[in-house]
């Protein structure tokens, strides 16, 4: 029963939360990650940015009944360095992310992004910034993410995006979610750990 | 020209080139903890899949842990439903488990090593960013997702895309009181946090060459703070002479054989590298961090940076950093009061890290106002340090001695900063709230740094205090 849906094509609207090298500490605190599950972890997205110690919520866009909603995440450079973390992207999904836009982003969390199914894709600085500007203009303005264009659109206004090529091709082929992919080569499997002498104890 | 280590061992590992362009590479040693772990067991589940290569996948406990009591359950009801949930699914999967009954448990990058499990030549996965530390034995290792744990687990390969490899020469001598911490915190400083995306760095150079095994994982564990997923060091006799002997190191006459693979696979002379950046170690001072990530450090004797001194596109973070840290430009860091010394973490908490910190230690009393705690990586370092009298060093000072865990490095267990604390840490991430309290201040450091900050109660240069 694996999960093979090809993503095409991302639209909705979006949510700018600007900043540079934006940890997955932020998008995630450490305490909230007991759990067994990543079930219920889309409330705790970003949650000690948004609340101050007294649980009143503070501005943050993720507080901000304009952006209430929205699907298309806008950052700025080097967003979700730092752990490893799943929980990080599965607590913007579950808040209800379907896609990324950025000016970069760090390999774990881009990697994991598309393990689950979410494109992580890139503009440059000055075209982020015109995209948040966009946004904030007016919030419920439509984009759309578009992996067979390459475009990311923004009302009438369209930007070309960079992603890996790889990434890319897994989504739109819908073979993100890679175990069955992995699974169909065993006999490869089985050869290269054949061949590594360290696998038979010298 | 011939092939770097990292692209040798890469091809050796790789079983195919998939469709969509990713290698699919097989993973020779795969670890395992509570956090990251139990999600991928459960789409293993939904999924009726079942674990490839048992054999091939270590777990142990850290994260959770309490450093403090230890006792069963846990106080903590949710630590507590973690570790049953990591008991349960390895005795289901039959994985080897260095829990908490074992005397081998501890953090997961520190008991990897000192087990002889990491090898050089060998590709490691853990659902951990600090898993580069493995790369020190000229390993590729890197952290992974939770979705890819769940690859790992139900084919031994992953889908993956080769990085570029930068070679980072460091030559010449560490000046006294200069340690690896230092060395990496200067890497991290100059090429920015996010200067390593996209790229594996070799560490090479006489000065890494010298360098204990120790001391090769602290640089290799901090490569992700520098945006590289992976870091390595090519193996020599250095590495050989630390397997020799280890539990799951290769025996006898295999070791032998082992050694002749592994001294073969270091990249040679003429090696090729997509870049190369020269660093000399006895430029070096000893270093901390004034912001809120690990590339926002300086030299202890050095002053916070202005945003005028920064280049444009880091002074949006650099005031990020002022306003949380109550930090200006231009301050320096020396003198700054603090109020907790934490000794530990994957990056700083083997046996030499304790060495040194109880050498500054030794005679003196952590000043009044300090709350300083000592929390050994690993139950085996614990021991060790034990034997060594270590343990009654700290104490004499002032330092409580505690059980083996990841303890505040990342506060996912009773250790925690409380409001605005500052503290002289020698973990790895300064960022914000990482130490538990959304407010909470951290200060990265070598472990001889945060010992004599401990002593003194305020930021000192470890080179001018008075041992």
């Amino acid at each position: 029963m694996d999960i093979q849906t090809a993503v095409t094509r991302v639209s909705g609207t979006g949510i700018p939360v600007p900043g540079n090298d934006i940890d997955t500490d932020q998008i995630i605190p450490a305490r909230y990650m007991k759990v067994v599950t990543f079930d219920g972890l889309g409330e705790y997205a970003f949650h000690d940015v948004r609340y101050d110690e007294k649980k009143t919520p503070r501005a943050h866009p993720f507080n901000d009944p304009r952006f209430a909603g929205a699907s298309v995440l806008v950052v700025n450079r080097n967003f979700g360095c730092g752990s490893s973390r799943e929980h990080a992207p599965q607590a913007l999904m579950r808040w209800g992310i379907r896609a990324v836009v950025g000016e970069s982003f760090a390999e774990i969390f881009n990697g994991n992004c598309t393990a689950m199914g979410i494109p992580a894709v890139t503009l440059d600085h000055d075209q982020i910034l015109a995209v948040m500007a966009a946004i904030e203009r007016n919030p419920k303005v439509e984009l759309s993410i578009d992996l067979s264009s390459g475009l990311v659109t923004v009302g009438d206004q369209a930007y070309s995006f960079t992603m890996d090529s790889s990434y890319r091709s897994a989504l739109v082929a819908g073979s993100w979610d890679s175990t069955s992919v992995l699974l169909s080569n065993m006999d490869g499997i089985a050869q290269t750990a054949g061949s590594l002498p360290y696998i038979g104890g010298f | 020209m011939s092939q770097n280590l990292f692209n040798r061992v890469w091809d050796l590992h790789k079983v195919t080139t998939l469709e969509s362009g990713q290698d699919q590479l097989f993973i020779g040693l795969h670890l395992i903890h509570e956090v990251t772990s139990p999600q991928a067991f459960q789409m293993l589940q939904e999924r009726g899949l079942k674990l490839l290569y048992p054999n091939r996948t270590f777990a142990t406990v850290d994260h959770i842990v309490p450093t403090a009591d230890q006792s069963r359950p846990f106080k903590d009801r949710l630590a507590e439903e973690m570790m049953q949930a990591i008991e349960k699914n390895t005795a289901d999967y039959g994985i080897e488990f260095f829990g908490l009954s074992t005397d081998r448990q501890g953090i997961v990058h520190i008991i990897g090593p000192e087990l002889g499990l990491t090898q050089p030549g060998m590709t490691i996965a853990c659902g951990d960013s600090h898993t580069s530390t493995h790369g020190a034995f000229g390993a590729i290792a890197f952290g992974i997702g939770t979705s890819q744990i769940r690859d790992v687990l139900a084919t031994q390969t992953l889908a993956f895309n080769r990085p570029k490899v930068r070679k980072i020469n460091v030559t010449g001598t560490l000046k006294p009181g200069v340690f690896a911490k230092d060395i990496i915190l200067r890497i991290i400083a100059d090429l920015g946090v996010n200067g390593g995306i996209g790229y594996a760095y070799e560490y090479n150079g006489e000065a890494i060459h010298r360098l204990s095994m120790e001391e090769r994982m602290t640089i290799c564990n901090m490569s992700i703070e520098g945006g590289a997923r992976a870091g390595y060091v090519n193996p020599d006799r250095i590495t050989f002479d630390y397997l020799r002997g280890r539990p799951y190191a290769p025996q006898g006459e295999a070791f032998d054989r082992a050694i002749s693979w592994w001294a073969d696979l270091a990249s040679k002379a003429d090696a090729e590298y997509d870049d190369v950046y020269e660093l000399d170690a006895s430029t070096l001072s000893p270093m901390v961090t004034w912001g809120i990530n690990p590339g926002q450090a300086i030299g202890v004797d050095a002053r916070v940076p202005t945003l005028a001194q920064l280049p444009e596109d880091q002074r949006e973070v650099a005031e990020k950093a002022y306003a949380h840290m109550d930090f200006k430009g231009n301050e320096p860091m020396e003198g700054k009061k603090i109020d907790v010394a934490f000794l530990g973490s994957c990056t700083n908490g083997r046996i030499s890290d304790l060495r040194e910190a109880a050498k500054v230690l030794a005679g003196h009393k952590v000043a009044q106002h300090v709350r300083a705690f000592v929390v050994p990586g690993s139950k085996q370092v614990a021991r060790q340090a034990e034997a060594e009298g270590l343990d009654t060093i700290f104490r004499e000072a002032g330092f409580e001695w505690r059980g083996a865990g990841c303890s505040m490095c990342l506060a996912m267990n009773p250790d925690k900063l409380n409001n605005r604390e500052l503290c002289a840490s020698s973990s790895n991430r300064n960022f914000i709230g990482r130490q538990g309290s959304p407010t909470g201040r951290t200060l990265l450091m070598s472990p001889a740094m945060v010992a004599a900050a401990a002593i003194e109660g305020r930021i000192v240069d470890i080179r001018e205090s008075t041992n």
